[in-house]
């Protein structure tokens, strides 16, 4: 049923533990150097590229680890925004209240989704997903006097201190750090195993006596802050939020960024996240027609690469090998 | 409720009979969501529109607009669905990347102007039924939406392609061994689903007007009615269709910025004793 996540469980997970430490260590260091070497813009790119990476790390939670691809995280992600540039333009809340709000909302919204999908599997959680998600873009668009409607709002978010490109890209980077640690030691967990084996088998699981209804709905609410804190730090990296942020299109990407760096490997959420916005700023330069290109890229995709982009090069890469 | 809003909910309903049921045609037999549903509605809404304005006749542009979204449908099918066959999430997610693609291609080919089918002369203006001065266009939806339902019942009761459809609900591959071409009933039904999402678009477009997120909020109504009336069943799709209909009525009428939050509520209580849907079937 579940077949996008297929046979890219990570295979090396057993053995990284050891010799993770120093690779995160060096490729957080590489990344924190950036900023030198960089302009700003790409610096803004680079910080998207971080705060993106979070959200499709959070789709992968469920899509790899519990079998169960969401189409509605953008929403998640997207009320996270809304509550944070509300508290901060509307309420005249300081930026770490509103943030923790944002979170909590988030956290909220993904809960109530997921009382209720996760009864549901496949092809069915995907459609409930996406259409709980369009209920939250529906509201936004249509509730005027608190939303903005069409034009959005805008708020200065972003704390004094981290007002410089650099400044705040080092700030997202601390955040995606401490995230990604925080996510891969979820899905390390006892918590994160019994997951992987409702993905493998829900009713071998059922009948070992988990509650499997119960560890996906932490599973998911889980998921939920964590594009919670996503959709936070995207509220003051962009200071604005309008209907688009909680469309469709946002989980859509997600999505896609994901199965782009490959599903159930996690980190490679970061490696799809800055093809995809790579690829947007190049598409951008020639053309207005990036819904389109992300279309052509998803069918593309899959069609030639489900299991990702990682998984594809991991595939022809045993190829040569041989 | 007074009954202006009644026939209010009653016509919607009928619009979205249209339209969903060619959804869940597709979804029941070829277990393909097909999540470009949406923007085959609003792509099907344009090229009536324009055949319509074009040619002035209203009749032209619905065979225009069928003729045009079932071929669509056959290269949707034919050309990529096949690469990808026996694989739901990967065909979801395939149409979902074509709705991206057909919508933006609307957005360059019409813009984004919102456009407004014109309505035949005979159908303009209004009649009394009870009690109430009524569009007659709207009564006139609510006509073709019984039409469909009755053809569609006699389609799949009466017919030998009916009785291969239902045969190919409950099991394809059995259907298949005893000798019958099942891709071929396959592609009749894709391109079947197409055509009614095409004439939905034409006469949603009439008096919901079209414009580029109409697409969304066509396929959320379509989801919810397949939700609530599970796949792959007419009867579902009617009962869906008038409770998706009233309620979205009913919330227009009580909370008009949360009118969408409205066909929530049931659905998720609905999804709490039956996953299935009301007529849905596990397989």
């Amino acid at each position: 049923m579940t077949a996008v996540q297929g046979k890219s469980a990570p295979p090396r997970s057993a053995g990284m533990a050891r010799g993770a430490a120093p690779i995160a260590a060096i490729v957080v260091a590489a990344a924190a150097a950036l900023p030198l070497v960089l302009s700003s813009y790409q610096v803004g790119l680079a910080t998207e590229v971080l705060i993106f990476g979070i959200l499709a790390m959070s789709i992968d939670i469920l899509g790899g680890f519990a079998g169960r691809t969401s189409l509605g995280h953008g929403a998640i992600f997207g009320v996270s925004t809304y509550v944070v540039v509300y508290a901060t333009a509307q309420a005249g809340l300081p930026p770490a209240a509103a943030f923790a709000f944002g979170v909590l909302a988030a956290t909220l919204i993904a809960a109530i989704f997921a009382l209720l999908a996760v009864r549901t599997s496949g092809v069915y959680f995907l459609l409930l997903t996406l259409a709980l998600g369009m209920i939250v873009w529906g509201i936004c668009l249509r509730w005027t006097q608190v939303t903005g409607g069409e034009n959005g709002m805008r708020g200065d978010v972003r704390p004094a201190l981290l007002l410089t490109h650099s400044g705040f890209y080092w700030a997202v980077l601390a955040a995606a750090t401490i995230v990604s640690y925080a996510m891969w030691r979820f899905v390390r967990s006892p918590f994160g195993l019994t997951l992987r084996g409702i993905r493998d088998s829900e009713s071998r699981m059922r009948s070992l006596g988990y509650n499997v209804p119960l560890h996906l709905f932490i599973g998911f609410t889980v998921s939920g802050f964590f594009a919670g804190i996503a959709g936070a730090l995207y509220a003051m990296f962009n200071n604005f939020v309008s209907p688009s942020t909680v469309a469709l299109a946002q989980s859509v990407e997600g999505v896609l960024m994901m199965i782009a760096g490959g599903v159930g490997t996690l980190f490679g959420a970061f490696v799809g996240a800055a093809a995809i916005i790579a690829l947007e700023n190049l598409v951008s330069a020639y053309t207005e027609r990036w819904q389109m290109v992300l279309g052509i890229t998803f069918i593309l995709i899959m069609v030639f690469a489900p299991e990702g982009m990682i998984g594809k090069l991991r595939v022809i890469l045993a190829h040569k090998m041989r | 409720m007074s009954s202006f809003q009644l026939l209010n909910g009653l016509t919607f309903a009928a619009l979205l009979f249209v339209v969903a049921s060619g959804f869940t045609l597709i979804f029941g037999l070829l277990r393909i969501v097909n999540l470009a549903h949406g923007a085959l509605y609003l792509f099907g809404g344009y090229v009536g529109y324009t055949i319509a304005t074009q040619s002035g006749s209203f009749v032209l542009g619905g065979i225009g607009s069928m003729a045009a979204i079932a071929a669509i449908g056959f290269v949707l099918d034919q050309g990529l669905l096949r690469f990808v066959r026996g694989n739901e999430l990967r065909q979801v997610l395939l149409t979902l990347g074509v709705a991206f693609v057909l919508k933006d291609l609307a957005l360059v080919i019409w813009g984004g102007d919102s456009f407004t089918v014109p309505i035949p002369p005979m159908l303009r203006g209004g009649m009394r039924v009870f009690g109430v001065f009524y569009p007659t266009y709207r009564l006139f939806v609510l006509l073709t939406g019984l039409v469909v339902f009755a053809a569609l019942w006699l389609l799949l009761n009466h017919t030998r392609l009916g009785a291969l459809i239902r045969a190919g609900v409950d099991d394809a591959e059995m259907v298949e061994a005893s000798g019958v071409n099942i891709r071929r009933v396959f592609l009749v039904t894709f391109l079947l689903g197409s055509a009614l999402a095409g004439l939905g678009g034409l006469m949603g477009g009439a008096f919901l007007s079209l414009y580029p997120s109409a697409d969304a909020e066509i396929l959320v109504f379509s989801l919810a009615v397949v939700i609530i009336g599970g796949r792959g069943s007419l009867i579902g799709v009617g009962v869906g269709s008038l409770l998706v209909g009233f309620l979205n009525t009913l919330g227009q009428v009580m909370f008009p910025e949360l009118a969408y939050f409205v066909i929530f509520g049931p659905m998720a209580v609905l999804l709490a004793f039956r996953p299935l849907g009301l007529f849905g079937r596990a397989t």
